[in-house]
C-alpha cells in the first residue's frame, strides 16, 4: 500500500469539532433534493402491481386491457425480464424478488408495472391487469416453517443431506469453541430461556423513489434515493442486459436508509419500463409499498442456555438462533449466530444459526443486521442470571467481559476494544445512581458490531483559487460530507469552509461499496487522508519546481509549502493560482480496499415506567455509552448514538409486522405501525468513548450501527425490573406486557 | 504452514474440519492453496468470504501478508446496514 493505513496518534486542530454540515440549510429549507425531487421531460408514472396473496402460482397475467387504456405507454411483467442471471443464484434472487416469476411469493410480492402519462391513469391501468392466481398454502411463522409438512416456499432451498428435498431451512451455521456440555457440567447456576422478536421495518421516512431514463441508443440514466449508487449501477445494468458504463446511476440526497436502501427494489422495473415506453419514468413507492414491497428485518425465535459459578464466572453459553429470510435466503442466520456471544469471554460457547424461508418480504440489513435480535435474548439472559447469583449486571458483564486478547466466539482474537471501558462508564455515570419512582425500573445491556470498510476512492480537485472540491463515492447518510471536509482540511492544512465535498455519480469516480456496515466515515475517510497526502506531494513538487530546489528541501505545513532553512513559503491558493505554469490542474487521488475496520462495542442504560393498568411503557431516562475510535465530528457521532437508541426503543416498545390469517400483513402504514416520535423519547444522553482503532490512520472505527443492538435488552430489562415480569417477546407492547403481568399474579 | 480456522458454513467445504492447514503468504496465495486442497472451498470464496488475520477481519484485501505464527480465521463476509 502506497500510504500507511496505522494509526500514528497524530494531534489534531479540526477533527473532533462541531461545524457546520454543508448540507444542512439545504436541508432546512427544503432545497435538499431527494428520491422524488427531480424531473425529466416527458417523463411517466409508474406504478406496480402488487400479490394480494401470500402464495400463489401466477397462471397467467392478461395485460391487454391495461395496454389499450389512454395514456398507458408500457406495462411490463417478468417476460420483460428476461432471466440473464447466467446461474448467479444471488442475483436471480434480485431478479425473482423484483418482479414475481413462476410464484407470488409473499403479500406485496410485484407481479406488473406499468408506466403512463399521469398518476391516475397508472393507478386505473393497474385495475385493469388481470393476474389469474393459484392460491398456494402460506407460512409467515419462523418457527412453524421449520416444522415437517409446513409448505416450502422455494423449490431450489434444498436439504444438504442426501437425498436433497426442499425445505425452508436454508442454512445451519455453528460458531464457537470448548467443550458446552462439559462446561455446564461446572455450572452452579444454568437459566434457560426463549425468545421470540417480531419482524420490524427500518422506517425511513423517504420511500424508495427513482427517475429511470433509458435510450433509444441504450444508454440509460438513474436519479435513485440509495446508500450505494454503484451496487444499484451493477445489479440494474446486469439484469437488464446493460454495460455498466451505459448506465449512470447519481444519487440523491437519501431521508433515511438503515440498511434497507442496499438493494433495488423498483429500480429495474423502472429502467425496464423506461426501455419500453422510450420515455424517462418516475417511480415512487407509497409507504403501503415500502412496507410491503420493500426489505424488513428478520423474525426471530431464540433459544439460550447461560451457566456460571457462583462467583459470578460464566462457564457456559449456547444459543440457537432462528432467523426468517423473507421468501429468499440470505446470512441473517449466520450473522445472529456470529454476534450472539460476541461481547464475553466465554470457554466454552455456541451459537447456532438457522436461516429460514417463508412467505414474507426479503429481508434486507437493517442497522447490525441480526444483532439487535440475538442481543435482546443474550442480554435478557446474562441480566437473569445476574439476578439468579445476586450480582450486580454491571459487575456481573465486567466479570465476563471480552479484552483485549480474548478470544472471540466468531473466531478471532480482539485487538483493543470498547466493551469494558464502556462498562465501566456506566458504572459511573450519575444515571445509574439516580433515584427512581413508583412502576418505574432500570436496565442495561450491551452489544456488538463488526462494522467493515471495502472499496473505496476518493477525489480531491484543488481549484485556482485554493479551494477544494472532495468528491467520495459513498453516499452521505448521515453528516458524512462534514466529516470528510473536516479530515480533507486537516490533512491539508487549510480551513474547513474551504472544503467542499461532493457525492459522485458513478460515470465520475471508479466504483465505491455501499455506506452500509457503518463504513462511511471510516473507509472514505481513510480515503480522503490518502488524496490529501497526495495532493501534498504534488504541492510540494510545484514549490519545488517555483524555488528550483529539490523537493526533498519542501515540507508542507499549516496549509503551505515551506522551503526548509528559509523563510520562503506559498500557501496552498498561492500554488493553485500558478498551477497552469508548474504542470496543470493539481488534484489527488486514491483507491484503497479499506480493511480493518475496528468492531465496536456499546453499553446502554434505559429508565422507564410501566402503567399496571394498560401495560404502556414510557421510557423516561435513556443513556448511551459508545466506542468510537475517534470521533471525528462528534455532533454526528452523537446523533448516530441517538438515532440507533429510538430505533431499537421503538422496536423494543412498539413496532411489528402484524399478519393475518390470510398472510397478509395487517398494517402497513405508519399509523398501524408505530415507530417512536419526539413525544415518545426523552432526550437520549450519549458518552462517545475513544479507543483507536491500530488499523485507521486517526483510529476511526465506524459509528452507525452498534447503538441499535443493546435497546432491546436495554428496555426488556428495565419493563421486568419496573414490573417483576421477565418479557421474552418483543415488541413490549402493551396488551403483551399486561398479558404477562396478568399471568403472574397468584390465582 | 499457517493453521486456518473455519466457522460457520465454510466447515462443509473442507469436510467439516474445524481447521485446515495451508500454505500461504498472503490471502491471496492461502486462498488459492485452500481453493486447490479442498475444490468446494471455491464456490464459498467466490460468494465472499472474509479473513481474520491476528484478529483483524480482512474482506477485500487479498494482499494482506500472514505473518509466521499468525491465528488465521476464515469467516462469512458478512452484510451490514
Amino acid at each position: 500500500m502506497k500510504h500507511d493505513s496505522k494509526f500514528t496518534n497524530q494531534k489534531f486542530k479540526l477533527v473532533g469539532t462541531r461545524v457546520m454540515r454543508p448540507d444542512g440549510v439545504d436541508k432546512v429549507t427544503g432545497r435538499a433534493r431527494y428520491g422524488a425531487d427531480t424531473f425529466a421531460p416527458g417523463q411517466l408514472v409508474g406504478a406496480i402491481l402488487r400479490s394480494p396473496h401470500a402464495h400463489a402460482k401466477i397462471r397467467s397475467i392478461d395485460t391487454s386491457r391495461a395496454e389499450k387504456l389512454k395514456g398507458v405507454k408500457a406495462v411490463i411483467t417478468s417476460a420483460d425480464l428476461p432471466d440473464l442471471t447466467d446461474g448467479d443464484s444471488d442475483l436471480y434472487d434480485i431478479l425473482e424478488n423484483c418482479m414475481a416469476r413462476e410464484k407470488a411469493l409473499y403479500d406485496g410480492h410485484a407481479v406488473a408495472a406499468v408506466a403512463a402519462s399521469d398518476a391516475e391513469t397508472a393507478r386505473k391501468a393497474l385495475k385493469l391487469i388481470k393476474v389469474n392466481y393459484k392460491i398456494l398454502p402460506h407460512v409467515t411463522d419462523v418457527d412453524e416453517a421449520l416444522k415437517p409438512g409446513a409448505p416450502i416456499i422455494q423449490p431450489r432451498v434444498l436439504t444438504k443431506d442426501k437425498p436433497h428435498k426442499p425445505t425452508n431451512n436454508a442454512g445451519v451455521t455453528t460458531y464457537g469453541h470448548g467443550d458446552v456440555d462439559a462446561g455446564f457440567e461446572k455450572a452452579d447456576v444454568v437459566i434457560e430461556k426463549s425468545y421470540k422478536t417480531e419482524q420490524v421495518h427500518q422506517g425511513y421516512i423517504e420511500p424508495h423513489a427513482c427517475l429511470a431514463s433509458m435510450g433509444p441508443d441504450g444508454q440509460g440514466e438513474l436519479w435513485v434515493t440509495t446508500q450505494g449508487q454503484f451496487a444499484y449501477r451493477n445489479w440494474c445494468a446486469a439484469l437488464l442486459g446493460m454495460e455498466m458504463s451505459q448506465l449512470k446511476v447519481t444519487s440523491s440526497e437519501i431521508g433515511g436508509g438503515f440498511g434497507g436502501k442496499t438493494h433495488v427494489w423498483t429500480e429495474p422495473l423502472a429502467l425496464a419500463l423506461s426501455r419500453k415506453a422510450n420515455r424517462p419514468v418516475k417511480l415512487v413507492m407509497s409507504r403501503e409499498d415500502v412496507f410491503r414491497g420493500s426489505g424488513p428485518a428478520s423474525s426471530t425465535s431464540i433459544d439460550v442456555k447461560l451457566g456460571a459459578t457462583r462467583d459470578g464466572r460464566i462457564v457456559a453459553a449456547h444459543a440457537a438462533l432462528r432467523y426468517s429470510g423473507g421468501a429468499f435466503p440470505g446470512i441473517s442466520g449466520d450473522i445472529g449466530a456470529m454476534v450472539a456471544w460476541a461481547c464475553y469471554d466465554i470457554e466454552n460457547v455456541k451459537s447456532v444459526g438457522y436461516e429460514v424461508v417463508v412467505n414474507r418480504p426479503k429481508v434486507a440489513a437493517y442497522r447490525a443486521p441480526s444483532a439487535p435480535m440475538a442481543g435482546f435474548a443474550i442480554e435478557s439472559t446474562v441480566t437473569l442470571l445476574a439476578g439468579e447469583l445476586g450480582i450486580d449486571p454491571v459487575e456481573f458483564r465486567l466479570k465476563n467481559a471480552a479484552r483485549e486478547g480474548t478470544r472471540a466466539s466468531y473466531g478471532p482474537t480482539y485487538g483493543p476494544i470498547g466493551i469494558v471501558p464502556s462498562l465501566e462508564a456506566v458504572k459511573n455515570h450519575p444515571h445509574m445512581r439516580a433515584r427512581l419512582g413508583k412502576n418505574q425500573g432500570r436496565g442495561m445491556a450491551c452489544g456488538f458490531w463488526f462494522n467493515f470498510g471495502g472499496q473505496t476512492c476518493a477525489d480531491l480537485a484543488i481549484g485556482e483559487d485554493g479551494t477544494v472540491a472532495l468528491s467520495v463515492g459513498t453516499v452521505d447518510v448521515g453528516g458524512a460530507r462534514a466529516s470528510l471536509s473536516l479530515i480533507a482540511a486537516e490533512e491539508l492544512g487549510i480551513p474547513y469552509e474551504q472544503v467542499r465535498c461532493n457525492i459522485a455519480d458513478t460515470a465520475s469516480l471508479g466504483h465505491n461499496d455501499m455506506t452500509d456496515g457503518s463504513r462511511g466515515t471510516f473507509s472514505s475517510g481513510m480515503s480522503t487522508i490518502f488524496a490529501a497526502r497526495d495532493a501534498i506531494e504534488q504541492l510540494r513538487e510545484r514549490a519545488a519546481k517555483t524555488w528550483d530546489i529539490d523537493v526533498e528541501n519542501v515540507s508542507w505545513k499549516n496549509g503551505k509549502a515551506i522551503a526548509k532553512g528559509t523563510r520562503k513559503s506559498l500557501t496552498l491558493a498561492e500554488l493553485a493560482a500558478a498551477s497552469s505554469n508548474t504542470g496543470g490542474p493539481i488534484s489527488g487521488h486514491n483507491q484503497v480496499v479499506a480493511d480493518g475496520a475496528g468492531v465496536s462495542f456499546a453499553s446502554h442504560i434505559c429508565d422507564v415506567e410501566v402503567d399496571p393498568e394498560t401495560g404502556a411503557t414510557k421510557v423516561i431516562r435513556y443513556t448511551v455509552v459508545q466506542d468510537a475510535g475517534k470521533a471525528v465530528h462528534p455532533d454526528y457521532v452523537e446523533g448516530q448514538f441517538q438515532g440507533g437508541a429510538a430505533q431499537g426503543i421503538g422496536w423494543a416498545l412498539n413496532e411489528e409486522y402484524v399478519y393475518g390469517e390470510d398472510g397478509r400483513i395487517q398494517n402497513p402504514g405508519f399509523l398501524d405501525y408505530r415507530i417512536p416520535v419526539c413525544s415518545d423519547l426523552p432526550f437520549i444522553d450519549t458518552v462517545i468513548l475513544e479507543v483507536p482503532n491500530p488499523n485507521h490512520p486517526y483510529g476511526i472505527r465506524g459509528v452507525g450501527e452498534t447503538s441499535i443492538v443493546p435497546p432491546l435488552a436495554a428496555v426488556a430489562n428495565a419493563v421486568s425490573n419496573a414490573t417483576g415480569v421477565r418479557m421474552t417477546h418483543v415488541p413490549m407492547s402493551p396488551p403483551r406486557i399486561l398479558a404477562a403481568i396478568n399471568a403472574s399474579l397468584p390465582g | 504452514m499457517p493453521k486456518v480456522e473455519l466457522f460457520g458454513g465454510l466447515r462443509d467445504a473442507v469436510d467439516g474440519a474445524k481447521s485446515v492447514s495451508v500454505e500461504g503468504k498472503t490471502i491471496r496465495e492461502l486462498l488459492q492453496n485452500l481453493a486447490r486442497e479442498y475444490p468446494p472451498m471455491q464456490e464459498r470464496i467466490d460468494q465472499g468470504i472474509a479473513v481474520a488475520v491476528d484478529g483483524v477481519i480482512y474482506r477485500d484485501d487479498r494482499d494482506q501478508p500472514i505473518p509466521k505464527g499468525a491465528e488465521v480465521v476464515l469467516l462469512t463476509r458478512i452484510a451490514g446496514g
